[in-house]
């Protein structure tokens, strides 16, 4: 069940490039978070900016940490980014639907691509999916635009015994190119059936959902959207759905996570 | 959330009595039940829920929501389950848990509000009816009702006829004379009047060039709005008898007694749900210690109490 809370900000840490990792101490959240599922985040008592962030759980830990990792885009993450240890947090969460982990599909080998952040809810989803499905084998590509980008989190991916496949635009690491590419390059040949899960920008979903899709894969998507409240009061997260009939689904209640032939990906 | 005093916090708005002065602004609250884990919504005054209209509607494409210096600009396009499912999925629940409730309607034609008014009137559960004709994100009718006082005063009337509920009609700010327009309405049958809905606004992307709402233009809520929903219903309060409910940019139990103090009955919380969502009960909490402290019994010592 969400709740909202006064947390506390335990560390706060940069990882390269205006990439932050925050460490919060709350433990009804770490408690209760899924993989996918996500906080509202809000610093200081000031009326500018008004309005919560949303960021995904990155990980949860036993003793009431969370962790959060974002990017410095505007005021919001700047706040975010200038906390120091021992500050107070408002916090909402957990909030939303997660990735489904409920049934995989029998010899399926699982696959998570992520892309710039949306690399930040797959680790929790990688340790979470080698905790409870031990018996699929798992593979995780990742892109970045630039080498930095990803050094901490392939650190980060080493306990679990995984070994991502990158891509860069820069070429400064891995495959010179986009993520999706990653997919015929290093899943194309083995004739492995795919379950993916998948979070980045909106076109990188898009290019993986279409390849899911010809490949009869099932994919499932974490989609981003403008967030005024993140528990569906405000009806402001809406995102177009797949199929004749006009309809919204309103990401922070039927989503993050949603299949991604569910959603019309124009 | 039990700092019982012994002051009193009813109102009468009318002739209904209000447990206390705070509501919840229509669209910042859902049904209620989105707020299930933040607020007793029992304790509030009402629970005033999104506008309902006679046939569900989709809202408009995104993106919808964008923030504003200490505001925000909607577009949502008054997306809502349409009158059925809203009495028969999410009314129940609501008087269930004995919440005051009062339902806010939206119509694209002066018929539309008096059939929605038709079919609300008797329902069990329902308190009153607020009446928007004040919308500024929906083509047809919306603006025009809001801010042409022959059309709210058509409005006020065809509901007036098709129901008994007590009629709360929700002013538009994007006009000139304000106290006009409350004149109209209070003429035609209204009981009561609240204000202030949002004001029409825009934000641009530089690095686009392009409008940041899909919509274009949408409405300004939030504390950015406050000055201009004091000074509204301050001068509304003046002229007209019938109580008048306060509306905009109030996140605290000050920013509420603020707007008591400058003539309103009651106030609506809006936008300060999304950013806090048990802000409803904690202003319900923070008046009666206001009024506490400055040892007054009852909320009604300090309604229009401003001096100038
Ligand atoms: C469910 C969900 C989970 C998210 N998880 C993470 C995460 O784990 N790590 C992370 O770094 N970011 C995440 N985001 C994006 C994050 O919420 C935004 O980067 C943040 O709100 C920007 O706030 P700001 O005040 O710094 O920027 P603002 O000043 O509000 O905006 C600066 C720029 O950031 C972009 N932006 C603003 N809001 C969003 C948004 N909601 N989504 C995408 N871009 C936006 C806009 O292009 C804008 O021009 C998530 C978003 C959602 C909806
Ligand atoms: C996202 C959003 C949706 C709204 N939807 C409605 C609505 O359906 N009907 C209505 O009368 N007012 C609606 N409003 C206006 C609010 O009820 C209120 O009048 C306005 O937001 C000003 O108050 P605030 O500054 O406290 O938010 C909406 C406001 C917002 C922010
Ligand atoms: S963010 Fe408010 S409804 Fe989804």
């Amino acid at each position: 069940m969400p709740g909202q809370f006064l947390a506390t900000v335990e560390k706060n840490e940069s990882l390269g490039p205006a990439i932050c990792r925050l460490t919060i101490l709350a433990p009804e959240i770490a408690a209760a978070g899924q993989p996918g599922q996500f906080v509202m985040l809000r610093s200081g008592r000031g009326l500018d900016p008004l309005l919560s962030r949303p960021f995904s759980l990155h990980q949860t830990f036993p003793h009431g940490r969370i962790q959060v990792l974002f990017k410095v885009l505007g005021e919001g993450t700047r706040k975010l980014a200038a906390l120091g240890a021992g500050e107070p947090l408002g916090i909402v969460g957990p909030l939303g639907r997660g990735f489904d982990l409920a049934a995989p599909r029998a010899g399926a080998r699982l696959g998570l691509i992520g892309g710039g952040m949306g690399v930040a809810p797959l680790f929790f989803l990688a340790r979470e999916i080698q905790r409870r499905l031990p018996e699929f084998g798992l593979d995780v590509l990742l892109g970045a635009r630039a080498k930095q980008e990803l050094e901490q989190l392939l650190i980060d991916f080493g306990p679990l015994k995984i070994e991502p496949r990158v891509a860069t635009d820069d070429g400064s690491l891995g495959h010179h190119g986009l993520v999706p590419e990653l997919i015929e390059k290093e899943w194309g040949k083995d004739g492995k059936l795919r379950q993916v899960f998948c979070c980045g920008p909106w076109p990188m979903m898009a290019a993986v959902a279409q390849r899911c899709r010809e490949r009869d894969w099932s994919c499932q998507v974490s989609l981003e959207t403008m967030m005024a409240c993140g528990f569906s009061a405000c009806l402001g997260c809406a995102v177009a759905g797949s199929g004749q009939r006009e309809r919204y689904f309103h990401v922070c209640k039927d989503g993050p996570v949603f299949n991604a032939a569910d959603i019309s990906w124009e | 959330m039990t700092v019982e005093t012994d002051v009193d916090l009813q109102v009468e708005i009318a002739g209904c009595t209000f447990r206390n002065p705070v509501m919840t602004a229509s669209g910042t609250f859902g049904y209620g039940r989105e707020f299930e884990d933040f607020v007793n919504v029992s304790r509030l005054g009402a629970v005033v829920v999104k506008g309902v209209s006679l046939l569900p509607r989709a809202g408009n494409p995104p993106p919808r929501v964008v923030e504003t210096p200490c505001g925000m600009l909607n577009a949502i396009g008054l997306e809502n389950v349409g009158v059925e499912a809203f009495l028969h999925e999410k009314l129940p629940w609501l008087v269930e848990l004995g919440a005051t409730v009062v339902v806010n309607i939206l119509g694209n034609t002066v018929d539309e509000y008096a059939q929605l008014a038709r079919r609300l009137d008797g329902i069990e559960g329902v308190t009153a009816l607020e009446v928007n004709i004040s919308c500024p994100n929906v083509k047809e009718g919306g603006v025009a009702f809001g801010t042409d006082p022959l059309m709210a005063s058509a409005v006020t009337a065809a509901v007036r006829r098709a129901s008994k509920l007590p009629l709360i009609i929700k002013l538009s700010p994007n006009v000139t004379d304000i106290q006009l327009m409350a004149r109209s309405v209070a003429e035609s049958g209204a009981d009561a009047v609240s204000l202030i809905n949002t004001l029409l606004g825009m934000a641009i992307d530089l690095a686009g060039r392009r409008p940041r709402l899909a919509n274009v233009v949408g409405g300004l809520s939030g504390p950015a709005i406050k000055p201009v929903a004091l000074r509204m219903v301050w001068q509304a309060a003046q002229a007209v008898k019938i109580p008048v409910i306060g509306i905009g940019g109030i996140m605290t139990a000050e920013d509420a007694l603020e707007f008591i103090v400058a003539g309103a009955h009651a106030v609506q919380v809006g936008t300060a749900n999304f950013v806090n969502p048990g802000a409803t009960e904690e202003i319900v909490e923070g008046i009666a210690a206001y009024l506490a402290k400055q040892g007054l019994k009852s909320i009604n010592q300090l309604r229009n109490t401003l001096i100038t």
